[in-house]
């Protein structure tokens, strides 16, 4: 790349005179971003009435409409919801995506599926657009999900067989981070013990849960100590309790109160701050530089790219689109001949066979007519011989006829002469 | 037409019958009694500890709870344990059924436990029935399970698909009660509306749980107001614990939260109080429901069936062999086919994240 190439020339370091004032340039980019506006989407995901809605609600402060979900869905669904928030002069865009049904099922094998779909589905989305000729990600609505948060179920055991399966589905295409939910049910000593062992389940099994980054020296502190209080037990609360003068948010108990902000109680302050005031921007980053860029890789190899053509020269991908759709022309038009020659092939076997039954045919007829012919020949002949018959005998009749007239009349003589002319003929 | 009237025959002096209860008193000290309890539920919702709690005793000391990657390897069991304990003279014999593995399985291996737990029930019944028949009937030892706490999530809405699934397999066969567990999770508002819920459900699935019998017209007001009370409660949510919490200058089982202590015996903070009543006031009851119900109906089911055709029967049986082997092969391979994919999974995630992203 460019950049490397310069890095590795020498570089040098000069000092300036005065003021110059690029020193502006991050308020011109904070300043940009204000004027453009923030986008931030969480993912929740969690048994149903777990609190993922309750918990969103505390944490920005505001009432989320929403209705109790039933334990009867059939499969797991997500529902999105998008809130336009402001807070002094900022803007966020924030979607809410909560999984429903999550949990409920007997069987929960496919249980993680739809998320995993939800999750490629906005990687996918936001591909189309950065691949499009004609783009325009500035006003693209960016709806990848930058954090899902995983509501663990505060049985002071461990996790749920369904929480690894899921987990391990999702830990390389989204940052995760646990909270241990409705937490006031567990005692201090019960959940010291408990986020051991949940974290030691995580490690023990490759699930990567977000990480709070360390690298910069303002909040490496900050965050290395919240790293280290992972997984966040949070109870939420939008319901309002007074306590010594104040309202708080807060659950009351016959035993007692449990105020969401006091740090005594749960680690809720600890989410928020974590989460939108520190590492928002983070969780927003490593979504785009990590998770996105490891879908969109994927895909593209899918689809047959590469980076490195034959003979390891770089390629760039709008030649190998170019050689891509190429390639896919001359493969369609091959097939295009390929077809029409079957096509003329089929049509010329076709012609053949009728031609053929067609001389059968023909033959057959042509035999036919002879043996026709030569039957009535045969008939021809013997009406011929019947007709000489019957005029023989016709013949015969009127000549027996006259003889017997003539006879009559001469009767003796005739026939004294017939007989002696018979006899002398004899003698 | 007038009943027969009992004459009571103007006796001058005492006879002595009136001691019968006291008699029969005796005698079920000597003999003892017998207790079967099942307990039904999810992992993690507090269901061994509310059985030390009940009977203030430990019945699980050696016990390994397994993480979510031996849950899947673990085939279901079904795990009972007999203790003796005793009160002022008075010994009971009591079995607790445990169900370990229940709702673990995200298949459908979760059915296969039905069959598991009703063939557990009946196999009760058959010995007894077999017992009872016998010529020598002077041992005979009740196994039957004479009550099924079944443990409800606190953490839902209400019933899940599998609670109806399970509780419709076995109510004909065991007194369903049933439990919201974790009861320190929910305010008096959430409780009240939970436990209308589960009814409502409970209805709606046609679920028969066990009912308390009204109190009888002859008992005391108190009594009659107790039971009243308890009638109100069901489904009771419980809260249980072994520990000993320093609460208002005194010592109390409970749970110690940085925000108050919750006590379990404290009728105002959950229904744990009501549970051991109604489970102790009523333990008579619950086994003769079982006597005279659900072993009956399974008693005339089995001799209509086993009465004639018995070669049938063998046949049926080496069926069933074979048809419960073939479920145990598809169990396997579905077991093998999950193992497989936990496996790639766990492969191709190591390193920064850069590594293959697919699933297979």
């Amino acid at each position: 790349s460019l950049s490397g190439y310069l890095k590795r020339e020498n570089v040098r370091s000069l000092t300036m005179s005065g003021h110059v004032g690029f020193e502006s340039l991050p308020d011109q980019l904070v300043n940009r971003s204000i004027q453009q506006g923030f986008c931030f989407n969480i993912l929740c995901v969690g048994e149903t009435g777990i609190g993922k809605s309750t918990l969103i609600d505390t944490l920005f402060n505001t009432n989320f409409e929403d209705y109790e979900s039933s334990h009867f869905c059939p499969n797991v669904k997500l529902k999105a919801q998008t809130y336009e928030l402001q807070e002094s002069n900022v803007r966020l865009k924030l979607t809410i995506v909560n999984t429903v049904g999550f949990g409920d099922q007997i069987n929960k094998e496919e249980s993680y599926q739809p998320i995993v779909d939800y999750i490629d589905a906005q990687f996918e989305a936001y591909l189309q657009e950065e691949l499009k000729i004609k783009r325009s990600l500035f006003t693209y609505h960016d709806s990848r999900i930058h954090v899902c948060l995983y509501f663990i179920s505060p049985t002071g055991h461990s996790l749920k067989t369904l929480d690894l399966l899921t987990m391990k589905n999702l830990d390389s295409k989204v940052n995760i981070i646990p909270v241990i939910a409705k937490a006031d049910t567990v005692s201090k000593t019960e959940l010291q013990k408990f986020k051991i062992k949940l974290m030691s389940e995580l490690v023990s099994n490759g699930v990567q849960i977000y990480q709070f980054p360390t690298d910069d020296d303002t909040i490496a502190k900050v965050n290395a100590a919240m790293n280290g209080q992972l997984p966040f037990a949070v109870v939420g609360s939008m319901d309002e309790v007074k306590v010594g003068n104040k309202m708080v948010k807060a659950r009351q108990y016959p035993w007692g109160v449990v105020q969401v902000e006091n740090e005594n109680h749960c680690d809720f302050v600890k989410l928020r701050e974590m989460l939108i005031c520190t590492n928002m921007e983070d969780l927003r980053e490593q979504t785009h530089t990590r998770h996105y860029e490891l879908y969109r890789r994927c895909k593209l190899e899918e689809m047959g790219f590469t980076d490195v053509g034959p003979e390891n020269k770089p390629v760039s991908l709008q030649e190998t689109y170019e050689a891509k759709r190429h390639e896919f022309h001359g493969e369609r038009q091959r097939k295009e001949e390929e077809m029409k020659q079957m096509f003329v092939q089929r049509v010329k076997e076709k012609e053949a066979i009728l031609k053929e039954a067609e001389r059968e045919l023909q033959a057959k007829f042509e035999h036919l007519k002879r043996l026709h012919q030569e039957e009535r020949m045969k008939l021809e002949e013997k009406r011929r011989l019947l007709e000489e018959e019957i005029i023989a005998f016709s013949k015969k009749k009127a000549t027996s006829e006259i003889f017997h007239g003539q006879s009559f009349l001469a009767t003796g003589s005739n026939l004294r002469k017939d007989k002696d002319r018979k006899n002398s003929n004899f003698l | 037409q007038q009943p027969t009237q009992f004459i009571n025959p103007e006796t001058p002096g005492y006879v002595g019958f009136a001691n019968l209860p006291n008699q029969v008193h005796r005698k079920s000290v000597k003999k003892g009694f017998e207790f079967t309890l099942m307990v039904v539920g999810e992992s993690g919702l507090g269901k061994s500890t509310l059985i030390n709690s009940l009977f203030l005793t430990d019945l699980y000391p050696e016990r390994v709870i397994p993480g979510a990657a031996e849950k899947i390897e673990r085939t279901v069991q079904i795990e009972a344990s007999t203790v003796e304990i005793e009160e002022r003279g008075v010994k009971l014999r009591l079995t607790v059924v445990d169900t370990p593995g229940y709702g673990d399985a995200i298949n459908w291996i979760c059915i296969c436990l039905f069959n598991t737990i009703i063939s557990y029930i009946d196999e009760q019944f058959e010995r007894y029935l077999h017992d009872e028949s016998g010529l020598n009937r002077r041992h005979i030892i009740d196994n039957r399970v004479h009550c099924c706490f079944y443990f409800i999530s606190p953490f839902g809405h209400g019933l899940k698909p599998l609670d109806v699934a399970f509780m419709k397999a076995i109510h004909n066969k065991v007194n369903i009660v049933p439990v919201i567990a974790k009861a320190d999770t929910l305010t008096l508002k959430e409780r009240e509306r939970l436990k209308k819920r589960i009814l409502d459900e409970i209805e709606e699935h046609n679920i028969k749980i066990y009912h308390l019998p009204d109190a009888e017209s002859d008992e005391d007001e108190d009594f009659k107001e107790q039971t009243r009370l308890l009638k109100a409660s069901i489904p009771f949510s419980v809260v249980g614990s072994n520990q000993l919490i320093e609460a208002k200058g005194k010592k109390v089982r409970g749970r110690l939260y940085p925000w108050g202590v919750v006590e379990v015996e404290n009728p105002e903070h959950n229904d744990f109080l009501k549970l051991r009543t109604m489970l102790i006031t009523h333990m008579q009851d619950l086994q003769e429901v079982t006597q005279d119900l659900h072993y009956e109906n399974f008693r005339s089911e089995r001799l209509k069936r086993g009465g004639r055709k018995v070669e049938n029967e063998d046949m049926n049986k080496d069926q069933i062999l074979l048809e419960k082997e073939a479920e145990l092969r598809r169990m396997q391979e579905m077991i093998a086919r999950m193992q497989a994919q936990m496996q790639m999974q766990m492969q191709g995630g190591d390193g920064d994240g850069g590594a293959l992203g697919h699933h297979v």
